[in-house]
């Protein structure tokens, strides 16, 4: 397959994993580590169905619902138990990496012979066609899904809780309940890429999560500096945003690998790329 | 109405930073009353509106609203009554969402934040004529992020915004002391004038004691936790500035 179409389909399997970074960071305004732990986690809760039930749409809900409580559980630690968020995501990650083995039973599950998202749509005979299909109409998806739900008025609250705690708490709106919720959907989305990254790799990894919150951080920020060259401000383009970030964080991980780049330094240029692109606006304001 | 009986609130209790900021609260506000409430820096003017509000809990004592007890009920749920305006302009209005959303949330203030779009041509035309009324120009930018706005058009806009659903009483502290003269003036004869139209139980916290002494049918003198002076209607009416600043020295 060509190197930069896998690069693309990679990158359509992280767009779950950007969304949820970009509900997490950006519109709740916590930097959520449980990320790590929630990504592995629905890999391995996806890998161990598959491998008991065969059953795919098991697998793949029984993985965001996994997600959504681990998420939730940061939440609730963090404004029930008025543990710092950060600390409350770091707790749960750790806490998750023996969840996460006991699952397994091991380090790593291989997926052979077991039926996985890219086997459906049978119809399309190019398999390749066929997981570019998927994964794009699992995109679109949740793009729709996400902008849709952005603007309803539950939505609104979600959006402004992030924003002016003390403002939405004086319109009626559980800011603790709104956080739960929040965060429970953000690691949803987690591992659901968690479980769609794993059924393409064809295998879940007791480390294979780790430092994925800087590969989402990573796309929300390219991608939001192409939404603000291009001034786009609804939330629909912000989603987009994602999107394309994604995909153009995997393009250049893709190039820069290209060039004969050792993979082990992988993560290290990752946390180099994003380290760039979060210095950007630092050095444009410098420059004026 | 709104009851409050010996209502206390101690901040760092049995430490040495131990501060009484309420001290045996007593007071009844009847329904459409306008209190004036000024006071030194300290005397606990903000905690005795954070403790109608539900921002702070108080340490001892009651509050009924409409006879119901809620003495212990946080803010947001207080909001089913209660509408309010800060004294930092931006506080009142989320920075990041469209003035068209911070208004979709003020109309649902006591409803349910559902899975539904609120907000459509109706509601938008409704948002333009409430905010026309202002009179700042400001109902053309609805898609505008709140942010874009200055603290003057925000405070306007946050007032509009506390009568956008149903409110009983309004909770204002100080909210023109941030702005410049002509815009605060605005603000305090825009409060006054919802509070009349709508019919709203209003408590104002205020240094300026012209406006004290120019709004509102009733006023306290708080000191260190207590109520020290409470005037009302007539005899409020023929209180001179001067007289109110003979209560300071
Ligand atoms: N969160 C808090 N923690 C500790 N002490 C507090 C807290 N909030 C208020 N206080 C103290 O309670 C007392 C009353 O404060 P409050 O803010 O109610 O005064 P105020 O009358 O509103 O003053 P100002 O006119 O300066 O706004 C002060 O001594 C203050 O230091
Ligand atoms: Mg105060």
């Amino acid at each position: 397959m060509n190197f930069y179409l896998a690069a693309v389909m990679l990158g359509l399997g992280f767009i779950a994993l950007g969304f949820g970074i970009f509900i997490s960071m950006r519109i709740f305004n916590i930097p959520d580590i449980t990320t790590d732990g929630s990504y592995t986690l629905g890999g391995v809760v996806t890998a161990v169905i598959l491998i008991k039930f065969h059953s795919v749409p098991m697998a793949m809900a029984a993985s965001v619902l996994a997600g959504i409580v681990a998420g939730s559980l940061t939440g609730f630690i963090h404004t029930k138990l008025r543990v710092n968020a950060l600390l409350a995501g770091i707790l749960v990650m750790t806490a998750l990496y023996s969840v996460n083995l006991s699952l397994m039973g091991r380090s790593n599950i291989p997926l052979i012979n077991v039926p996985v998202i890219y086997d459906w749509f049978a119809f399309i005979t190019d398999a390749v066609m066929r997981q570019l299909t998927i994964l794009i109409l699992i995109t679109l998806t949740l793009l729709l899904l996400l902008s849709w739900i952005l603007k309803t008025d539950f939505g609104i609250a979600i959006r402004a809780t992030g924003n002016s705690e003390t403002m939405v708490r004086a319109m009626g709106v559980d800011t603790s309940k709104m956080k739960i919720i929040g965060l429970g959907i953000s690691n949803g989305l987690v591992a659901m890429s968690g479980s769609l990254i794993s059924q393409y790799q064809g295998f879940a990894d007791i480390n294979m999560g780790i430092g994925i919150i800087i590969l989402g951080l990573g796309s929300v920020m390219i991608g939001e500096t192409v939404t603000t060259v291009l001034k786009v401000e609804s939330i629909f383009g912000r989603l987009v945003g994602v999107i394309v970030g994604t995909i153009i964080f995997r393009l250049i991980l893709a190039f820069v690998l290209s060039l004969g780049i050792d993979p082990n330094y992988l993560k290290l240029i990752t946390a180099a790329i994003v380290l760039t692109v979060v210095c950007i606006p630092t050095l444009r304001k410098a420059r004026n | 109405m709104i009851e409050l009986n010996t209502i206390s609130k101690t901040f760092n209790a049995g430490t040495p930073q131990q501060v009484r900021a309420l001290r045996d609260i007593n007071l009844t506000i009847a329904d459409q009353e306008f209190v004036i409430v000024v006071g030194a820096n300290g005397s606990g003017k903000s905690t005795l509106l954070n403790v109608i509000a539900g921002v702070a809990m108080p340490s001892s004592g009651t509050i009924l609203l409409d006879g119901m007890d809620v003495t212990h009920w946080e803010d947001y749920r207080k909001s089913r009554w209660i509408a309010r305006i800060f004294q930092d302009p931006f506080m009142g209005t989320a920075s990041e969402l469209s003035i068209l959303d911070n208004f979709r949330l003020a109309a649902i203030r006591t409803h349910k934040k559902g899975l539904s779009i609120g907000i459509d041509s109706k509601f938008k035309t409704k948002v333009q004529e409430r905010i026309a009324m202002l009179g700042l120009g400001l109902e053309d930018k609805l898609e505008q992020r709140m942010g874009t706005l200055s603290g003057g058009q925000r405070q306007a806009l946050t007032l509009i915004m506390a009568v956008m659903d149903d409110a009983k009483i309004i909770l204002l502290d100080e909210p023109s002391a941030a702005l410049d003269p002509r815009t605060a003036a605005l603000i305090m004869a825009k409060a006054n004038e919802i509070i009349r139209e709508f019919g709203l139980t209003g408590i104002l916290i205020t240094h300026h004691l012209k406006d004290a002494a120019l709004y509102g049918n009733r006023i306290l003198l708080m000191r260190e936790g207590s109520v020290v002076h409470d005037i009302k209607a007539d005899e409020k009416r023929k209180m001179t500035v001067g007289d109110l600043q003979n209560w300071f020295v």
